[in-house]
């Protein structure tokens, strides 16, 4: 672990790599943070470092999480967190060429298309997207910091402070730049916002980032995250999301991560909804080393409605977490959660469906359903429905399964002579069908069906995840 | 066509097939007809290949060529269908996907070109209309939400499309009322040809009425114990399946 001092990163100054071979330890990232205290905050969006002494004090006191957390109890991110990273306090640009590493192109869409290196927002490129209606923000959380304070500060922390969870303190205590959007009331926006984060570093590399999205009354915004990495070494992310949607407003985000098997992920989505506002989340986890997606939907307003959906694909060693939490805070709200895994070979996967709903949410309805399929034996599936509900007329139920494929239906159609390999393609596919059906961007949704088709048949490459660009 | 010697066959080591013999030659229908658990089934489950079942003695030769150790998928390639007793409904998978990939692996296996999404199209047209389903079916996933009586009507249309050398029909009547049995054995008469031959299994002599065996076989037990021709049936629906134990 070190701070990249210039594009290439001083190893020899690190503290933890000694000959000893000894890890990264939680006590070298409070060092680490003591030592270069004032470069971070130097080099942070102002609003982050409202929020960063409380996240580094926690982080003091608790530290990593571990398995034996119930929150962390599916995700153990134990031995990614020892590995020796660079951090980028300075914050130097990473040289990328956009274009050359995304060639592939989806005619007939247009997206509002935008670029994050690790954590750094790149400039839109102006002649390819479209102009956004009047008011509409999206810029680097630096930047919005500076000339929209009153708005940033306003928001910043506010769901994520709540969070109690390791992994968002330490990324109070380190992240220093984000994206951030802001759409004005009753403004729709008409196509996706595109995010393609990219991963991108020449040796083992850390990054914290902070976004902030705020939808404002009436408003409505189609946000499509996708998540690559670009060189071929150990990456850990830490991200955190936080979004408010406010009254009447509709929020839609997909996250579709496509990533080598060496990166480790960790993201926390957190979304707080207003009344009569509409939210949709679609995770698509694809091809990743380890992933672990928090998601916290708080409903603080009546007449809610909430769809929360994802697909993991996985095979080799990797391993996926889902850990949800839907908060029914006021009445009449409505919200689903829908999970489905296909794990092969010696994968992992892991569920929490969190469910509350309090004494004042009467009339709540609230499903969840998670269903897996392990292709072999030595695949693993841990799923946990958690409902506490404190109303007493309310409408809740859940349901989880983990089986293998039918073998009638496979014989079914290999009866019709569709060969064995097609004939697990198709079941698994459709399988998955139905969190795709999710998708309410079209050209996304075709793009989907033939990356899982691909992954389904181990066809899907790395540069291939791109979806509308 | 189909020769059946001496086959014997079980599922997680029980013993149902008990030494079947049955020829079947182009341009016949043979009915199977017997009691519950006599093996009638089993037996259609045998010849198209289903892993769930052992063969532990005996063989199964088509035009001449022993099938025994055959995929399911290659038996079909060589022109075996089966019509289920319960098709499976594939929820995600649409009718137009799953039949135009069943086509084009048939094909493949036959070293033929895949078809041409035209002649697909057409084909999909034309079948529609001989078997007189509903459009809108084949819109859908597969059997998905289908009633009864639109199941066995889409897979008398799948053999339509997949043009079978052998058609074995299981329970295809199971379910259905009177006018769903006409239109299924409306279609099963009108794929009929001088070169294709099916069997069908039955529990009752209802459908033969509409379709008309040159066969009856009379499987009890796992073993044929009786054959004749469309009168047996008859008979047997008078004096029940004990009249031939006995």
């Amino acid at each position: 672990m070190t701070n990249i001092s210039n594009t290439a990163p001083l190893k020899e100054q690190s503290i933890a790599t000694d000959v000893n071979g000894a890890k990264v330890t939680e006590q070298d990232y409070i060092e680490l943070y003591e030592q270069n205290y004032e470069l971070i905050k130097k080099n942070s969006a102002k609003a982050l470092n409202l929020i960063r002494e409380k996240g580094f004090e926690n982080f003091k006191e608790f530290g990593f999480p571990t398995p034996k957390l119930e929150s962390y109890k599916y995700t153990d991110i134990r031995e990614p967190l020892k590995v020796d990273y660079g951090l980028n306090f300075k914050r130097l640009n990473f040289p990328i060429n956009t274009s050359e590493v995304f060639k592939c192109d989806v005619p007939g869409v247009s997206t509002h298309l935008y670029f994050v290196v690790n954590d750094t927002l790149l400039a839109a490129d102006n002649k390819r997207n479209k102009p956004l209606p009047e008011g509409v923000i999206i810029t680097s959380l630096s930047e919005a910091s500076e000339k929209h304070p009153e708005l940033v500060e306003k928001y910043i922390g506010k769901l994520s402070e709540n969070q109690k969870d390791e992994m968002v303190y330490f990324n109070h205590a380190f992240a220093q730049d984000g994206f951030f959007i802001y759409v004005p009331k009753n403004v729709q926006i008409d196509g996706p916002i595109q995010i393609i984060n990219v991963l991108r570093a020449d040796v083992d590399f850390m990054l914290n980032s902070h976004n902030l999205v705020i939808i404002e009354e009436g408003a409505k915004a189609q946000v499509l995250v996708c998540d690559h990495t670009r060189d071929d070494v150990r990456f850990f992310s830490n991200r955190v999301t936080e979004v408010f949607v406010k009254e009447n407003a509709t929020y839609e985000h997909y996250k579709m991560e496509n990533v080598s098997t060496k990166t480790t992920d960790v993201t926390s989505l957190l979304i707080d909804q207003e009344q009569n506002s509409n939210v949709l989340g679609n995770l698509l986890t694809l091809h990743n080393g380890i992933t672990r997606n928090n998601v916290e939907i708080d409903l603080d307003g009546e007449n809610c409605e909430t769809y929360l959906c994802g697909i993991v694909l996985s095979d080799q060693n990797q391993a996926t977490d889902n850990h949800t939490s839907i908060i029914h805070n006021q009445p009449n709200s409505h919200s689903t959660a829908l999970f489905k895994y296909i794990l092969d070979e010696e994968s992992k996967g892991g569920f929490t469906g969190r469910l509350y709903v309090a004494k004042d949410a009467q009339k709540s309805l609230a499903y969840q359903t998670n269903k897996n399929i392990l292709m072999k034996r030595t695949a693993k599936m841990r799923t946990k429905p958690q409902l506490e509900i404190y109303a007493d007329d309310v409408k809740c139920s859940h349901g989880a399964t983990i089986g293998q494929l039918d073998e009638n239906a496979l014989f079914y159609l290999r009866q019709r002579g569709i060969s064995e390999k097609e004939a697990k393609t198709l079941l698994m596919y459709a399988f998955a069908a139905d969190v795709l059906e999710h998708i309410n961007i079209s050209a996304l949704k075709d793009r989907m069906k033939i990356l899982i088709e691909k992954r389904l048949r181990g066809e899907l490459t790395r540069h291939e995840g791109c979806m509308l660009c | 066509m189909l020769q059946i010697k001496n086959l014997h066959a079980s599922v997680n080591g029980k013993e149902i097939l008990k030494g079947v013999n049955l020829t079947v030659n182009k341009g016949e229908v043979h009915a199977i007809m017997g009691p519950n658990g006599s093996g009638k089934s089993t037996l259609a489950s045998v010849i198209t290949g289903n892993p769930a079942f052992e063969i532990t003695k005996g063989e199964i030769l088509f035009e001449g060529k022993s099938i025994n150790d055959l995929a399911p998928e290659e038996r079909a390639a060589e022109g075996i269908f089966l019509s289920f007793q319960y098709p499976i409904e594939i929820p995600g998978v649409s009718m137009v996907n799953f039949m135009r990939a069943s086509i084009n692996d048939l094909r493949k296996s036959r070293g033929e070109e895949p078809i041409s999404a035209s002649e697909f199209l057409k084909l999909m047209r034309k079948k529609k209309e001989l078997i007189e389903m509903d459009s809108q079916l084949t819109n859908r996933s597969v059997n998905e939400g289908f009633s009864g009586g639109e199941k066995k009507k889409n897979e008398i249309f799948q053999m339509a499309m997949l043009d079978p050398k052998l058609a074995i029909l299981d329970e295809t009547d199971s379910g259905l009322d009177i006018d769903a049995i006409r239109v299924v054995a409306n279609g099963v008469n009108k794929l009929k040809t001088p070169d294709n031959a099916s069997i069908l299994i039955t529990h009752y002599q209802r459908l033969l009425d509409y379709i008309i065996p040159d066969f009856v076989h009379v499987l009890s037990d796992g073993k044929i114990v009786k054959t004749g021709d469309k009168e047996l049936a008859l008979e047997l629906e008078e004096k029940g399946y004990d009249w031939l134990k006995g």
